[in-house]
């Protein structure tokens, strides 16, 4: 009795919650058919807003992955003062608001920042413009790549790189051919994380971009700007467009998620 | 683990962790100090300098206009909003978290997989997203009947949505991991089925339970894109601190946005540590 | 009887894992229930506690059919292979949960669990938890908790099988002389023959899902009821079709009665123990004798001798294959 009691709680709140409200826009997006939602893709803005999301995210997972991995074999291969607090650091944007994220990039890089100053009069513009995106959607995913490394990472232990130390093997090598292939499937994992969180970013990104259309526009900004502009094709069109990315992480990362 | 005291140990106890190479604690090899060196830069240029400067900049024109900033009708009211609407968040979290990773593991039913792969559909979809979904299902245009657009009741909603996965994800594990055999223990000792859930799981899954709802907590007090357009930022009634902040930056107001976010800084903090002061002290029993 | 199973079948899916089986245990006996892993051992452990449901077949424990009592009300106390302890409670604590559930008085709670801990000599651990301890001292532990609430028979399942040799046998002992001093009705699960006869007053052996013999450890020892049981509970070795234990051979350089022709292989010396390795009819054999009397016959190997077995050792005769 008290089986099926906590079965249907359980259920109505998911079905209500997640399932109806996701279920809701896919069917207002293809409810008049495919056409509308092709069309509203493949509008001149829409796509640029897909070429700006794609650079973004891109660059930021190049950097976070050679990031995430580099520390990663830092914290579970070295000893070092200081271990600890970094180790703690990683995690410290995860508990950081996304608008604060933006504030924070912009007192330093914007154009009245000392930095930003300096880095504009050598032509460099961070703030409004693509750096400072990739700036953001960097600071939001930086641990990703890290957290789901470190765990693989310690499990597989330093015995078969040892091992390939006494074969002869350089530090280079033994990392590319041993401890690479040991870690390859979580670090899959965490990039797809990583994109994830990077193609979805919205708050960080808001802030920094300025949200000028057709140029620093996200996918994410353009559901947003579209749907304030009652242009609710548009943005339902998006919004599905970035569900069924998520939804794509989502399996991907199933399929990749370390086992046990 | 199967180590008794009834053998001596044949050597004195390691340090913790053992299986370490004795190393001196400050000669850092060269390739490792190079490593080290280049991970804190970066962290520092994107993470640690720009929240630095956020703090600084909250207190750099005195402390009292630091308070006057947090103050403001409008800030202190979307703080208070923020707060409280988190709290109650992390609640319903604790319980309903608490209930769904239950079902996930203990109870068996068609279509289990798939529930238990939604569960983290609000970890990827983007904020902007999920608001948008709920709003047309809980907006103007709801089928249901159901208008809690510009609502505090939305607000919640937006909440409950993006921060569902924390509580289950942290309960499930334990609770798979959970030796069953406590429980047939409790239950030839005389335990009833209520008794044994009161005495044996529950207080095995406290520490899990605690440590999902403080993520769900430092989420919500941070959460911006899936309250946008449900909320209607409408201050004083629906606008989250998050919220307030943004429209500070946008009227170029940074320093009053730097105490804001100063104060949501200090809040997550402290939720963080809470956190790992309590998960130092489930594992002390491991 | 303190329990008797009676026509017990159960099957896990399609795969029968208990056959009819029938056993009695006495009251103050302490039964092994031997065999090798699979056979069906724990699980009709599990059915006596009522951790299993038996398909057909009854349980009676102290004369009431217990069959579909639920376990928290047949009174048995279980020990788990891996404790099973309640790990966020402290040594106290686990062994007085029973006693809390049946909300006894606090002091005499006390009293009771400060008994047990000093009966299994952990009155210095009462306020440690779990994790703080071995796992002799864990495994004890879960022994005072499921005594503390009195149990009318006290169920082991591999109570040593997570320890490590040494810890197991110094166990061993004490379970034995803690059965002597409180007389509770015990059964335990082993698949180690040497603990069965170092431990029990009466063997039952399971293999398969069915009872082999039941009888006291000589008896299982010495006359056991097939090949399967000799060669479960001790070394066994085959001279001229029969099944034989190799202590039980005689060996001599001259031809004797009723002996077969063996060639020696090689001559291991363990000790105190030698042992000989034989070809007898070309399969080969063995034979444990005494260094002395190994000495004595000066034997090596290539020489010839005479093997067979000593008159009254009991031996089984193999089906011609």
């Amino acid at each position: 009795m008290a089986k099926y009691g906590l079965r249907t709680i359980a259920v109505l709140y998911l079905f209500f919650l997640l399932v109806l409200p996701v279920g809701l826009i896919i069917w207002r997006t293809f409810g008049d058919g495919l056409g509308p939602f092709v069309e509203a893709l493949t509008s001149a803005s829409a796509v640029h807003a897909f070429q700006v999301t794609l650079t973004v995210a891109l660059w930021a997972v190049a950097a976070n992955t050679v990031f995430g991995v580099g520390t990663a074999v830092l914290l579970v291969r070295h000893r070092f003062p200081g271990k600890r607090l970094l180790n703690a650091l990683i995690d410290l944007p995860m508990a950081v608001s996304p608008v604060v994220v933006g504030l924070a990039l912009i007192l330093v890089y914007g154009r009245f920042a000392p930095v930003g100053g300096l880095l504009e009069s050598w032509g460099v513009q961070v703030i409004f413009s693509t750096p400072g995106m990739v700036l953001a959607t960097v600071f939001v995913a930086l641990p990703l790549v890290v957290r789901a490394v470190v765990p693989v990472l310690e499990e597989l232990g330093d015995d078969q790189e040892q091992a390939a130390h006494t074969l002869g093997a350089s530090r280079l090598q033994a990392f590319v051919r041993i401890t690479l292939p040991g870690i390859r499937w979580a670090l899959a994992y965490g990039v797809v994380l990583c994109l994830a969180r990077s193609l979805g970013e919205y708050g960080a990104v808001a802030v920094v971009s300025g949200r000028l259309v057709d140029q620093t526009q996200t996918l994410t900004l353009f559901v947003e700007e579209r749907f304030q502009n009652f242009d609710q094709p548009a943005a339902f069109a998006a919004a599905t467009a970035l569900a069924l990315i998520a939804v794509i992480t989502l399996l991907l990362t199933k399929l990749l998620r370390p086992k046990g | 683990m199967t180590t008794d005291v009834a053998v001596p140990p044949a050597l004195p106890p390691g340090p913790p962790g053992g299986g370490a190479r004795p190393r001196s604690r400050f000669s850092v090899p060269g390739g490792t100090a190079l490593g080290v060196g280049s991970a804190v830069l970066y962290l520092s240029l994107i993470v640690l300098i720009p929240l630095a400067v956020v703090a600084w900049r909250s207190v750099d024109q005195g402390p009292g206009y630091f308070w006057r900033a947090v103050t403001t009708p409008d800030a202190w009211a979307a703080l208070t909003l923020t707060v409280g609407a988190s709290i109650l968040v992390a609640l319903i979290n604790l319980v309903m978290g608490t209930i769904i990773a239950w079902v996930l593991v203990r109870d068996r039913f068609p279509g289990k997989a798939v529930v238990d792969t939604l569960i983290d559909l609000p970890f990827a979809l983007p904020t902007i997203v999920a608001g948008l979904v709920l709003l047309s299902l809980y907006g103007p245009e709801s089928p249901l009947g159901l208008n809690l657009a510009y609502s505090r009741a939305g607000v919640v909603l937006a909440l409950l949505f993006v921060t569902l996965p924390f509580v289950v994800r942290t309960v499930q594990p334990v609770l798979l991991e959970l030796d069953k055999e406590m429980e047939q223990a409790a239950a030839s000792l005389g335990a009833s089925p209520f008794q044994t859930f009161r005495r044996i799981i529950l207080p095995n899954l406290v520490p899990a339970m605690l440590s999902g709802t403080a993520l769900a907590f430092t989420r919500s007090i941070a959460e911006f894109g899936s309250t946008v357009l449900i909320s209607g930022n409408l201050p004083f009634k629906t606008q989250v601190a998050a919220v307030n902040i943004f429209s500070q930056i946008e009227g170029d107001n940074t320093t009053g946005a730097a105490a804001i976010s100063t104060v949501l800084l200090v809040v997550a903090l402290v939720a963080l540590v809470s956190l790992d002061l309590l998960q130092r002290w489930g594992s002390r029993r491991g | 009887m303190a329990i008797e199973v009676r026509d017990v079948n159960k099957s896990f899916g399609t795969t029968p894992v208990l056959r009819d089986v029938s056993i009695d245990v006495e009251s103050g006996s302490l039964t092994a229930l031997l065999g090798p892993s699979g056979g069906g051992k724990s699980t009709l452990l599990r059915v006596i506690a009522g951790l299993e449901q038996p398909d057909t077949g009854t349980v009676r424990i102290s004369g009431v059919d217990a069959t579909r009592l639920a376990p928290q009300r047949r009174n048995v106390g279980f020990v788990f292979q891996h404790y099973a302890a309640f790990k966020h409670l402290t040594v106290f604590r686990n062994v007085a949960f029973g006693l809390e559930i049946r909300k006894r008085p606090k002091d005499e709670i006390r009293k009771r669990v400060m008994e047990l801990l000093e009966l299994v000599h952990l009155e210095q651990m009462a306020d440690r938890y779990p994790s703080q301890l071995s796992g002799g001292q864990r495994q004890r532990m879960a022994l005072a908790r499921a005594l503390a609430v009195e149990p009318e028979v006290l169920l082991l399942d591999e109570p040593f099988g997570a320890l490590d040799a040494q810890v197991r046998k110094e166990l061993r002992t004490w379970l034995r002389r803690l059965h002597d001093e409180v007389h509770v009705t015990t059964v335990f699960v082993t698949h180690d023959q040497e603990e069965a006869i170092e431990v029990a007053d009466t063997i039952v052996v399971l293999a398969d899902g069915e009872v082999e013999q039941v009888g006291s450890p000589a008896e299982v020892y010495d006359n056991p009821a097939n090949p399967f049981v000799m060669r479960f509970l001790g070394p066994v070795t085959e001279i001229g079709g029969s099944l034989v234990r190799p202590h039980d051979i005689e060996i001599s350089t001259e031809p004797v009665e009723g002996g077969t022709a063996a060639t020696v292989s090689r001559v291991v010396r363990l000790g105190f123990e030698v042992r000989v390795e034989l070809q007898v009819e070309g399969r080969d054999a063995w034979v444990q004798v005494t260094r002395g009397f190994a000495d004595q016959l000066a034997l090596k190997s290539g020489d010839v001798v005479s093997v067979r077995p000593t008159p009254g050792a009991r031996s089984l005769v193999l089906a011609t294959v």
